[in-house]
C-alpha cells in the first residue's frame, strides 16, 4: 500500500521539477486526447510547442509570445499576491474587462485630441484604477460583511462581460461605425495607441510594465515586510494575526494590487493588439491566468515561464487550429489538464510516497 | 403599469423550472460540505453533466438515459476532484478551479457536433383533472418530473442528513475529521462518496439546463449557475429546507427577467416589486428564524426593511419621472448575478462545518 | 494477583527517526487500574494507540482474555471491550452530546433511547450530563463526561484514560476517582496515563513506567515514593528553580474590567477582569483549559483589541492598539499553541525570530527585512536556550516540541520584555526543558519585568508564582499570594467541582 508521509519542509528539488513534469503528462495525454480526435499526437505536439519558436514561419509567431504571455504573467503576478494569502480573487477576468473599459471611457473622453503625453498616462491610470475598483467590492464586501470573496469576484465577471455589452453597444460606441458594435479604435489613435517599443518584436508597454511587476514583486516577496506578512498569512493565518498583520488590510491590498495589474492588463490590451472595446474583447486571459499562477508556484519568476509556456500553447493551438482543424476546445481542455497534472503531481513536494505492505501481508510474512 | 402577456401563475411555473438546475446543483454541493468537501468545480460538473446528458438524450433519444448520463458524467468528473484531494491531498479551493476550467473545456469539445441539435423533450407529469384546477393546478401538478424528484431529493437530504446514522457519520466527519478518523470512520471514503453524490447532482442540474430548461446544448451554457449554486449553498446555511427558499428565489428572479425581457416590461417598472418582495422574504426568514428561537441577524433585518422602503421610494420616482433612462439590458442581465451579490451580502452565514476546505491526512 | 486480561508482548513501533515503543511488555489484570507512566514523548501515545487500533505495531504481540488481540481499527478494538478517552477529546464541537455518544457506538439505540440510557449511567457514576445539550457549549469538564460516558455504554473491560486529569479542578478529580474505583470494583480494567506522581500513587495498584519509548520498571505507585517514580522516569535527578527574593516594583500593567467577546464560535468572552501586575513579580494564573485562557492572552498580546480604558502599559491605554505597537512598549506574549500560533510550521526559525522580533529587535528598516539581522537574532535564542537544531534554516516542525517551545520562549525574553504573558509555557515539554524555561521566566522577574504566567499545571503555578488568581469561565478571582495556598482554596478559586457535588449528594 502507497503511504503518505508528510515531510518536515517542502522538497525543493520537487517543488522545481512538478510543474516539468506536469508539463509532460499534458503532452503525453494531451498526445492521447489528439489522437482521439484522429490527430497525429506527435505533429499536434510539435504544432503547438516548436512550431511557433522554430518553425519556418516562427519570426511571424514569436512576437506574439510577448503579446499573449505579457497580459498572463501580468494578472498572474497580481494574483499570485492573493493567492500566497489564501485570499482567492478568481475573477481577474472582470477586472481585465473593467480595466480596458475605464482606460477606453478616459481616453475617448478627451478624442480626438492628440496629446499623447496627456492621454495615455492618463488612459493607464484609469484602467489600473477600473481594476483596483472592481477588485475592491469583492474586498470591502469581504472585510466589512465576511461575504466569500471567490463567489463575489467571479459574480462580478458575468456584470463586467454585460457591462462590455452594453459600453460596446451604447455608450462607448463608435458614433462613425455604422452602426457595428464596438468603441472607435485604440490602437489607431495617436494619443492612445500601445505601441511596439522595438518593431516586430512585439514588445509594447504591457510587456515592459509586465517585467517591472515581476521584479517588483520578486523585491516585495523576498525582502518586503508585505511579502512577509503575505506569506506568513497563507501559512498560518493565526500566527500572522498574532505577528501583527492587519487582515483586513491584507485582503484589501492583495486584492487591491492584482484587480490593478489586472486593470492595466485590460488597458494594454485594448490600446493595443485588441484595439477597441467589443462584445468579444475578453479571450478568458483572467482564468487562464489563474493556470499560470499555479504552474509558476507564485513565485514571479516562475509565473514569468510559465506566462511563456501559456502563451505558447495560445500561439500553437491557433496554429493547430487552422493547420490540423484542431477544434479550439481541445486546446482549452489541454490547457485545464496541465493544472489538474500540477496539483496532482504536486503531492510528492510536500510529502514523501512510501510502499508499505499492508497488514494482513506482513502478519502471514511472520 | 402594463401587465400586458405577465401571467403570475406562469411566472411561478416557469420560476420552478428557471430553479431546478440550481438546487439540484447546490443540494449536491451541500451534502459535499456537510461532508467538510469545498468542491468549487460544481460549474464545470454541471456543464459536464448537461453535455453528457444531452448527447446521449439525442443518441438514444430518451430524455431518462440523457438523466442518467448527466448524473454519470457529473460523478465521473467529481471522482478526479476527490482522487485529487482525497487522495493526493491537492488544495480544494485550487482543485475546484481546475475542475471548472477542465470541464468547460471537455464539454466544448464533447459538443462540437450538437450544437443546434434538439433534445428529445420530457413530458410534463399530466395528472387529469388535478392539473386542471385553477392557478395551483398549474404550478403544483403541472411540472415534469424532474421538479418533483428535485424536490423530493432535497427531502431526502434533509432526512438522512437528521435522523441517518449515514448522515449523522457524513455530519461528524465534517465537522471534525480528526475526531471522526480517530473513532474509526473513513474520512476518505465518506468524502468520496459524498463528492460522487455532489457531482452526480450537478451532472443532474446540467442536464436539466440541456435537456428541458433551454432546451439545447450551446457551450458555456451553464453561464454561472454552478457558482450561483456554491453561493446558495452559504446563502441556506447548509441547511436543505434553506436551501429550496434560496433557489427559487433566485429562480423567481431568473424567470422574471427572461419575462420581462420577453413580454417587453420595463424594468423600472418591475424593480420596485422585485426590492420589496425580496425585502419581504428577508424579513420572513428572520421572522421564522425567530419562532425558531433562533437569533435575530440585526443587519439581515435592517437591510429587509431598507430593501422594502427603497423600493417604495423607486415606485414613487416612476410615477413622478416617468422618462427616467436605465441600460435595461444590461441591468436585466447582470441582476441573476447582482442579486447572488447581495444575497451573500444580507445573509449573514450560519457557521459551516467545522472542517470544511481543510485537507485531511491520517498521520498515523 | 488478578486474572491477566491483557497482556502486551515486545510491542515495537518505530517512525522515522524516532523509535516510539521498543520491546515494550507488561500485563494488565482484569478490573487493575494500571498506570502508564512517562515524560512527553516517552512513547505513552502510541502505545495506547496501538492498543485502540490507531496503529498498527512493527513487532510484538497483544493477547486479550487469552486470545490473539490484532485490532485492525479502533472498531475493532472496541467490539472486543477496549474503550479510550482521549487527551485532546475527539467530539464534535456542532453536535449535541447523545449523537456525539452514538458516533461512539457500534450499535446505538434511537435517539430517544441512548438519551434515556445516558441519563441512567451517568446518575450511576455522578457524572450528569444533558443529553441534548450542543458539545461545543460545555465546559472541559463536562465535555471529558460525554467521553467517559461514551465508553461506559460499551460496557468496556478495558478502560484507556489519556492524561485525564488535566482538564479538571482538584474536587473533580476526587470524584472522577471515586467513579474510576467503583469500575474497577465492578470488574473494569483501567489504563492510567499521567505524568502526575501524586494521582498515581492515590490512585493506582500498578505503574508501568516508559522512558523512550522502552518500559524501564513496573512497581506499586502506593509502596514507592514519588521521588524514586520521578527518577526512574526522567532517568536522572531533577533540577529545582530557584529565584533570589526581590521586593515587587510599581504597577506595569493593569487590567480594569476588561471585557471582551470571544473572536472564535465556542470560545469564553472575558467578563470585567481587573489585575495589577507589578515589576519584579510572577503572577500565576491557573484555570481548567477553556476557561478564557487564549482569549485572555489575545487581549493581551494585541491578537484581539479591546474597547478603550481596559488595558494600561504603564499607565498608557493600549487596548486598542495592536502587537507591533504593544511589542515597541515592550509588553511580549507567547501563546499556548506553538504550531500555527505562536510559531508558523513551514517557516525557518529565522522568519519565526522575525514574527515577533522585527520591531523590537530591528530586523526591517523602512519596511525591508534585514534579514542578516534576524538570522543574528534566531541564532541568539537558539544558543541561549539550548534549542536542539542544526541551524536557524530549518523550519519551526522539524524541531520537538519541547525545543521549539524553548525557542518560543527564548524569543520573547531576549527581547527584554516588560512586561511577558505565557500560555502553558511548559505544555508537552520533556522535564529538563520545563526546568530551563521556568528558570527563565523567573530570572526575567528578578531583573525587574512583570510576569504573567496563564497555565493549567497547578503544581507549576505553585512552584513558581509569587501571587496567584483563577480563570472560570472568563472570570478572574482576586489573586492572592500563593505560597501557602491549600489545595481546597485553590480548587474553589478554580469554579469548585461546577454542578457534580450536587449530583454526588443525590446518589
Amino acid at each position: 500500500m502507497l503511504k503518505l508521509e508528510k515531510r518536515q519542509r517542502p522538497s525543493e528539488v520537487w517543488s522545481y521539477a512538478t510543474p516539468v513534469i506536469a508539463v509532460l503528462l499534458t503532452m503525453v495525454f494531451g498526445g492521447l486526447l489528439f489522437m482521439a480526435l484522429g490527430k497525429d499526437p506527435f505533429v499536434a505536439i510539435r504544432t503547438i510547442f516548436w512550431d511557433p519558436l522554430f518553425s519556418e514561419f516562427a519570426f511571424f509567431y514569436r512576437p506574439q509570445l510577448l503579446v499573449k504571455g505579457a497580459p498572463l504573467v501580468l494578472i498572474a503576478i497580481g494574483l499570485s499576491y492573493g493567492f500566497r494569502a489564501g485570499i482567492w480573487n478568481i475573477g481577474a477576468e472582470g477586472q481585465y474587462i473593467v480595466g480596458a473599459i475605464f482606460a477606453a471611457a478616459a481616453g475617448l473622453a478627451l478624442y480626438p485630441m492628440e496629446a499623447r503625453w496627456l492621454i495615455f498616462p492618463l488612459m493607464v491610470l484609469a484602467g489600473a484604477f477600473g481594476g483596483f475598483l472592481w477588485a475592491m467590492i469583492p474586498g470591502i464586501l469581504k472585510v466589512r460583511f465576511g461575504t466569500n470573496e471567490i463567489l463575489v469576484s467571479l459574480m462580478l465577471v458575468y456584470v463586467a462581460e454585460q457591462l462590455l455589452a452594453s459600453m460596446a453597444l451604447g455608450a462607448l460606441k463608435n458614433p462613425e461605425g455604422f452602426g457595428f458594435p464596438g468603441s472607435r479604435n485604440l490602437a489607431q489613435w495617436s494619443s492612445s495607441q500601445n505601441l511596439e517599443i522595438v518593431a516586430g518584436s512585439g514588445m509594447h508597454w504591457g510587456v515592459v510594465v509586465a517585467f517591472l511587476a515581476v521584479i517588483g514583486t520578486y523585491v516585495t516577496m523576498s525582502r518586503h515586510v508585505l511579502g512577509f506578512q503575505i506569506r506568513l498569512t497563507g501559512q498560518s493565518p493565526r500566527a500572522a494575526a498574532f505577528s501583527g498583520v492587519n487582515p483586513a488590510r491584507l485582503v484589501l491590498v492583495s486584492l487591491g494590487v492584482s484587480g490593478a495589474l489586472a486593470g492595466l492588463a485590460g488597458m494594454f490590451e485594448v490600446t493595443g493588439p485588441a484595439g477597441q472595446i467589443s462584445i468579444d474583447f475578453n479571450a478568458g486571459y483572467g482564468f487562464t491566468a489563474i493556470i499560470v499562477a499555479f504552474l509558476g508556484r507564485l513565485h514571479p519568476i516562475g509565473i514569468m515561464l510559465a506566462g511563456g509556456l501559456m502563451a505558447l500553447t495560445y500561439i500553437g493551438g491557433e496554429i493547430a487550429q487552422s493547420q490540423l482543424q484542431m477544434p479550439a476546445a481541445a486546446i482549452q481542455l489541454f490547457q485545464g489538464m496541465l493544472l489538474f497534472f500540477l496539483l496532482a503531481v504536486d503531492v510528492v513536494t510536500h510529502y514523501r510516497v512510501r510502499w508499505r505492505r499492508p497488514a494482513s501481508a506482513r502478519v502471514a510474512a511472520e | 403599469m402594463d401587465l400586458g402577456t405577465f401571467s403570475p401563475v406562469l411566472l411561478i411555473a416557469s420560476l420552478m423550472v428557471a430553479a431546478t438546475p440550481i438546487l439540484l446543483a447546490s443540494i449536491g454541493e451541500l451534502v459535499a460540505e456537510r461532508a467538510g468537501v469545498l468542491n468549487l468545480g460544481v460549474e464545470g460538473m454541471m456543464i459536464t453533466g448537461a453535455v453528457c446528458g444531452f448527447i446521449l438524450a439525442v443518441e438514444i433519444g430518451n430524455p431518462w438515459v440523457g438523466f442518467l448520463g448527466a448524473a454519470l458524467g457529473g460523478a465521473l468528473l467529481s471522482l478526479l476532484f476527490a482522487l485529487l484531494t482525497q487522495i493526493l491531498l491537492s488544495n480544494q479551493v485550487a482543485t475546484g478551479l481546475a475542475l471548472t476550467l477542465f470541464g468547460l473545456g471537455l464539454s466544448a469539445l464533447l459538443g462540437q457536433g450538437y450544437i443546434g441539435v434538439r433534445a428529445p423533450s420530457l413530458p410534463r407529469v399530466d395528472l387529469g383533472p388535478l392539473s386542471d384546477l385553477p392557478y395551483v393546478g398549474r404550478i403544483v401538478f403541472g411540472q415534469d418530473l424532474m421538479v418533483y424528484i428535485s424536490l423530493a431529493l432535497v427531502a431526502a437530504v434533509w432526512a438522512v442528513l437528521k435522523y441517518t446514522r449515514a448522515g449523522l457519520i457524513l455530519r461528524a466527519v465534517g465537522e471534525n475529521h480528526a475526531a471522526a478518523h480517530a473513532l474509526g470512520y473513513n474520512v476518505v471514503a465518506v468524502r468520496t462518496a459524498a463528492i460522487a453524490f455532489g457531482g452526480a447532482c450537478a451532472g443532474l442540474g446540467g442536464g436539466y439546463l440541456s435537456l428541458v430548461r433551454v432546451p439545447q446544448w450551446t457551450e458555456g451554457m451553464t453561464a454561472g449557475a454552478g457558482w450561483i449554486a456554491l453561493a446558495i449553498v452559504v446563502f441556506a446555511s447548509w441547511r436543505p429546507w434553506r436551501l429550496l427558499l434560496g433557489a427559487y428565489l433566485f429562480g423567481g428572479i431568473t424567470g422574471l427577467q427572461l419575462n420581462i425581457q420577453a413580454g417587453g416590461l420595463s424594468l423600472l417598472n418591475i424593480l420596485p416589486a422585485i426590492l420589496i418582495s425580496v425585502g419581504i422574504v428577508t424579513l420572513l426568514v428572520q421572522l421564522f428564524r425567530h419562532l425558531r428561537g433562533g437569533p435575530v441577524a440585526r443587519r439581515t433585518m435592517i437591510t429587509g426593511q431598507l430593501l422594502v422602503a427603497a423600493g417604495i421610494v423607486l415606485a414613487g420616482l416612476n410615477r413622478l419621472f416617468p422618462d427616467m433612462r436605465i441600460d435595461q439590458a444590461f441591468w436585466l442581465s447582470a441582476s441573476p448575478y447582482l442579486v447572488t451579490i447581495l444575497v451573500l451580502v444580507v445573509m449573514s452565514a450560519g457557521r459551516a462545518p467545522g472542517s470544511l476546505g481543510k485537507t485531511f491526512h491520517a498521520s498515523t | 494477583m488478578r486474572d491477566v486480561l491483557l497482556a502486551l508482548e515486545g510491542l515495537t513501533k518505530a517512525y522515522p527517526g524516532v523509535v516510539a515503543n521498543e520491546d515494550v511488555s507488561f500485563t494488565i489484570g482484569r478490573g487493575e487500574i494500571h498506570a502508564l507512566l512517562g515524560e512527553n514523548g516517552a512513547g505513552k501515545s502510541t502505545l495506547v494507540k496501538t492498543i485502540y487500533g490507531l496503529v498498527k505495531p512493527d513487532r510484538g504481540r497483544m493477547v486479550l482474555n487469552g486470545a490473539r488481540f490484532e485490532p485492525a481499527e479502533p472498531r475493532a478494538a472496541r467490539t472486543s471491550g477496549v474503550a479510550m478517552v482521549f487527551q485532546h477529546f475527539s467530539l464534535f464541537d456542532a453536535l449535541n452530546v447523545a449523537e456525539n455518544i452514538a458516533l461512539g457506538m457500534e450499535n446505538p439505540p434511537s435517539q430517544r433511547d441512548l438519551a434515556a440510557r445516558i441519563e441512567e449511567v451517568s446518575e450511576t457514576y455522578g457524572l450528569p450530563l444533558d443529553p441534548f445539550r450542543v458539545v461545543g457549549d460545555l465546559s472541559a469538564g463536562e465535555r471529558q463526561r460525554v467521553e467517559i460516558i461514551r465508553c461506559l455504554l460499551q460496557d468496556p473491560k478495558l478502560l484507556i484514560m489519556d492524561e485525564p486529569t488535566s482538564v479538571l479542578t482538584p474536587q473533580e478529580v476526587t470524584i472522577l476517582f471515586e467513579t474510576l474505583r467503583k469500575l474497577s470494583a465492578e470488574g473494569t480494567a483501567i489504563l492510567y496515563i499521567s505524568h502526575k506522581l501524586e494521582e498515581i500513587r492515590a490512585l493506582c495498584e500498578t505503574a508501568t513506567i516508559l522512558r523512550l519509548g522502552r518500559n524501564v520498571g513496573t512497581c506499586d505507585p502506593r509502596e514507592t515514593s514519588a521521588r524514586q517514580m520521578a527518577e526512574m522516569m526522567v532517568g536522572g535527578t531533577l533540577h529545582v528553580p530557584e529565584r533570589e527574593a526581590a521586593a515587587p516594583g510599581e504597577v506595569a500593567l493593569r487590567l480594569e474590567s476588561l471585557s471582551a467577546p470571544s473572536p472564535r464560535a465556542f470560545g469564553t468572552s472575558l467578563k470585567e477582569i481587573r489585575l495589577d501586575v507589578r515589576r519584579g513579580e510572577v503572577l500565576g494564573i491557573g484555570g481548567v483549559a477553556g476557561n478564557g485562557q487564549d482569549e485572555l492572552l489575545d487581549a493581551l498580546s494585541g491578537e484581539l483589541r479591546v474597547a478603550p480604558g481596559m488595558i494600561f502599559f504603564e499607565g498608557r491605554d493600549v487596548g486598542a492598539e495592536g502587537p507591533d505597537l504593544r511589542r515597541a512598549l515592550g509588553l511580549l506574549a507567547a501563546p499556548e499553541e506553538r504550531n500555527g500560533h505562536a510559531a508558523a510550521p513551514e517557516m525557518s526559525l529565522t522568519e519565526n525570530a522575525i514574527l515577533t522580533g522585527r520591531v523590537r529587535e530591528g530586523l526591517s528598516r523602512r519596511g525591508f527585512l534585514n534579514w542578516g539581522r534576524a538570522k543574528t537574532f534566531a541564532e541568539r535564542v537558539i544558543e541561549r536556550f539550548d534549542v536542539r537544531t542544526p541551524g536557524a534554516d530549518n523550519t519551526a516542525m522539524s524541531l520537538s516540541g519541547g525545543n521549539l517551545q524553548k525557542f518560543v520562549i527564548g524569543r520573547e525574553i531576549l527581547q527584554r520584555p516588560e512586561v511577558l504573558i505565557v500560555n502553558q509555557p511548559t505544555w508537552g515539554v520533556d522535564a529538563s526543558a520545563a526546568a530551563a524555561i521556568r528558570q527563565a521566566l523567573l530570572d526575567l522577574a528578578s531583573n525587574g519585568a512583570a510576569v504573567i504566567v496563564i497555565s493549567q499545571d497547578l503544581d507549576e503555578l505553585m512552584e513558581i508564582s509569587d501571587r496567584f488568581a483563577a480563570l472560570n469561565e472568563g472570570r478572574l478571582s482576586e489573586p492572592r499570594p500563593a505560597p501557602g495556598l491549600t489545595v481546597d482554596e485553590i480548587g474553589l478559586m478554580l469554579g469548585g467541582a461546577h454542578d457534580m457535588e450536587v449530583a454526588h449528594v443525590a446518589e
